[in-house]
């Protein structure tokens, strides 16, 4: 299976006062056509800023993409420049970003906003770039999409929005859409219509979906695999099902435990001993040591991942081969 | 469960009378003086510059002396004071409108380009500009009039100058909030290069900002402008400016009141409008500058 995207030994440096942190520390994956992954992890742990590289928006002078490829249906976006990565933002990688509240500029109607970038991705023009816009939010489930054109953000509750952000989003339409965390701050309800949404989206136009999350929940309905980060490292990577039934890494598990279950006999929930680690002082040995319950000797140097399934790989000494 | 709470519930309620009712008078006021200076040579009083010396220091016309030929009276050299006051509204009006406009393009400019590139971009052209607000507008003037000469363009500019920076700062503060907001994010991850998110993104959402300033500064400026000319860094004479009407009359203050005492009345009136519109604008559009 060709991939549409395949991400190799992606490295991110963030320069601060403190130090170096790597945010982003050698991170590998591929996506085929209508594949969803899910990114989970705690914050900080490099998901967004592995998203940002993908899209080479990292926050610049003080993150520096330093090494890695990012091939996007073969052609590595790495090494493109400015002009030409301008053009493959937005055609064919989106993103939807986690606040519908303010990500639509407040000053513009929903028309003009959308009409924008239709005019700049396929050369359209007056009638027809009003007439796209109004079929790219029938596409979400927008009622009247011709009469929300004339509406200005505030006018439309957050679930509206980001599905305005998500019309905006599918007008590439783009072989990659980057999702971080858009239902966060949608009701129930609504998060589950949009996430519905968003699957219906991906089969009609087969594009390859990375998912950031911190709700497993949402993980286990929508991906297809699930790429577990820890201190800018990809832990574990699986199908969805392996990693929910055969956790390989410790810190999957301790994860997998931190969730409420009905019905479960403890009433206290397992939550993971100790602080999420320094970034900056991080030393040798496996990033997740400090707070492991299975750390031994060989944990102090750094693991490399092993597969232990078809698909199915972690990086932690408990299953490499001796 | 998430609490969506919108911006308009979320700001501190205005009571609906204070911010409905319109500064009739400021806006009154305001649109004479305009009408006035723009109408001036149609108005056909008299010559602002026509002397006639057997007329000096007459009153205005409710005193012993005057006359309706001179309703406001006159100057030391016989001069019609409504009608210098009439002319001297364009000198007054214009160098306010031109020096608030070139300095809030350059400020707004400044300020763009400083919040949305950040880092050493903004250190530099934040420095330079805590510079400028530490340079006296009054001294710049003079030292331009004393070396290129007073004029109506050196006046702009002294002004302009100096005045820029006022809006650097404001725009700078509004854009680096605005860059934290996911559609600044968003126009980027759609495509969208450095000029589009500054004039599309950025520009539109500062220009509340910047209409309350703008307003807030055109009676500043006036009150400079009127400075300038007192001290003669000004607009020259004869050209009839508000300032230098003053300082004309400031040696007959006890004889002749009226020589300094109208054009000042001129002064006070516009800016004290400019004032009273710009804090309503300020109230109405943007309740979040209230420090200023």
């Amino acid at each position: 299976m060709s991939s549409v995207i395949d991400v190799r030994d992606l490295r991110t440096h963030i320069v601060t006062r403190w130090g170096t942190i790597k945010a982003v520390d050698g991170v590998s994956f591929a996506l085929g056509e209508a594949e969803t992954l899910g990114l989970v992890g705690e914050s900080g742990s490099g998901k967004s800023m592995t998203c940002l590289s993908l899209v080479r928006l990292v926050p610049r002078p003080a993150a520096r993409i330093v090494g890695g490829e990012v091939r996007l249906d073969g052609e590595d976006l790495l090494a493109k420049s400015d002009a030409e990565m301008q053009q493959i933002r937005g055609r064919k990688v989106a993103m939807i970003l986690q606040d519908p509240m303010s990500s639509l500029n407040p000053v513009f109607s929903i028309g003009m906003q959308m009409r924008e970038p239709l005019a700049m991705y396929h050369r359209l023009r007056g009638a027809a770039v009003t007439a796209r816009a109004a079929e790219l939010l029938a596409a979400v489930r927008i009622p009247s999409p011709e009469t929300r054109l004339r509406a200005f953000p505030h006018q439309l509750s957050g679930g509206m929005r980001q599905r305005v952000v998500g019309a905006m989003a599918i007008a590439g339409p783009p072989r990659l859409l980057i999702a971080d965390e858009p239902t966060t701050s949608l009701d129930l309800t609504i998060q589950a219509q949009y996430l519905g949404l968003l699957k219906e989206l991906q089969q009609r136009h087969r594009f390859a979906m990375i998912f950031v999350t911190h709700n497993l929940g949402i993980v286990a309905r929508t991906c297809d695999r699930v790429a577990v980060m820890y201190a800018g490292r990809i832990v574990e990577i699986g199908p969805v099902r392996r990693i929910f039934t055969e956790p390989a890494h410790p810190y999957t598990r301790a994860l997998l435990e931190s969730i409420p279950r009905f019905g479960a006999r403890r009433e206290r929930l397992a939550a993971i001993a100790g602080q999420p680690p320094d970034l900056a002082s991080l030393g040798a040995g496996c990033a997740f040591a400090p707070r492991c319950p299975a750390a031994f000797e060989r944990c102090a140097t750094a693991p490399s991942e092993t597969a232990i399934a078809p698909g199915h790989a972690t990086r932690c000494w408990l299953h490499a081969r001796a | 469960m998430s609490v969506v709470v919108l911006p308009e519930t979320a700001a501190a309620p205005v009571p609906a009378a204070r911010r409905r009712r319109w500064p009739v008078v400021s806006i009154g006021i305001i649109v004479v003086f305009v009408l006035v200076a723009l109408l001036a040579p149609l108005l056909s009083l008299a010559d602002p510059y026509e002397q006639a010396l057997r007329l000096r220091f007459r009153p205005p016309v409710w005193e012993d002396r005057g006359s309706w030929a001179h309703p406001l009276g006159t100057d030391r050299l016989g001069r019609d004071l409504l009608t210098r006051i009439v002319w001297g509204s364009r000198v007054s009006l214009a160098v306010g409108a031109c020096a608030v406009l070139l300095a809030s393009t350059i400020g707004a400019a400044v300020g763009l380009v400083a919040g949305y590139y950040g880092g050493r971009v903004d250190a530099t052209l934040m420095r330079v500009t805590d510079a400028t607000l530490s340079f006296p507008v009054i001294l710049l003037a003079l030292i331009l009039a004393v070396t290129v000469g007073p004029s109506f363009g050196n006046v702009v500019i002294a002004i302009s100058v100096i005045l820029w920076a006022r809006y650097a700062r404001v725009v700078r503060g509004q854009v680096l909030t605005l860059m934290t907001l996911d559609f600044i994010a968003q126009a980027r991850i759609a495509g969208a290069g450095a000029w589009r998110i500054i004039t599309r993104h950025l520009l539109p959402n500062t220009l509340n900002t910047l209409v309350v300033l703008i307003t807030l500064q055109v009676g500043y400026v006036i009150i400079v402008e009127a400075s300038l000319s007192f001290l003669g860094a000004g607009i020259p004479p004869p050209t009839p400016a508000w300032g230098s009407m003053i300082a004309e009359g400031r040696d007959f203050v006890t004889s002749a009141w009226w020589v300094s005492f109208f054009p000042g009345l001129a002064i006070l009136l516009v800016v004290l409008a400019f004032n009273l519109l710009g804090d309503w604008l300020r109230d109405t559009l943007d309740p979040k500058l209230r420090q200023l």
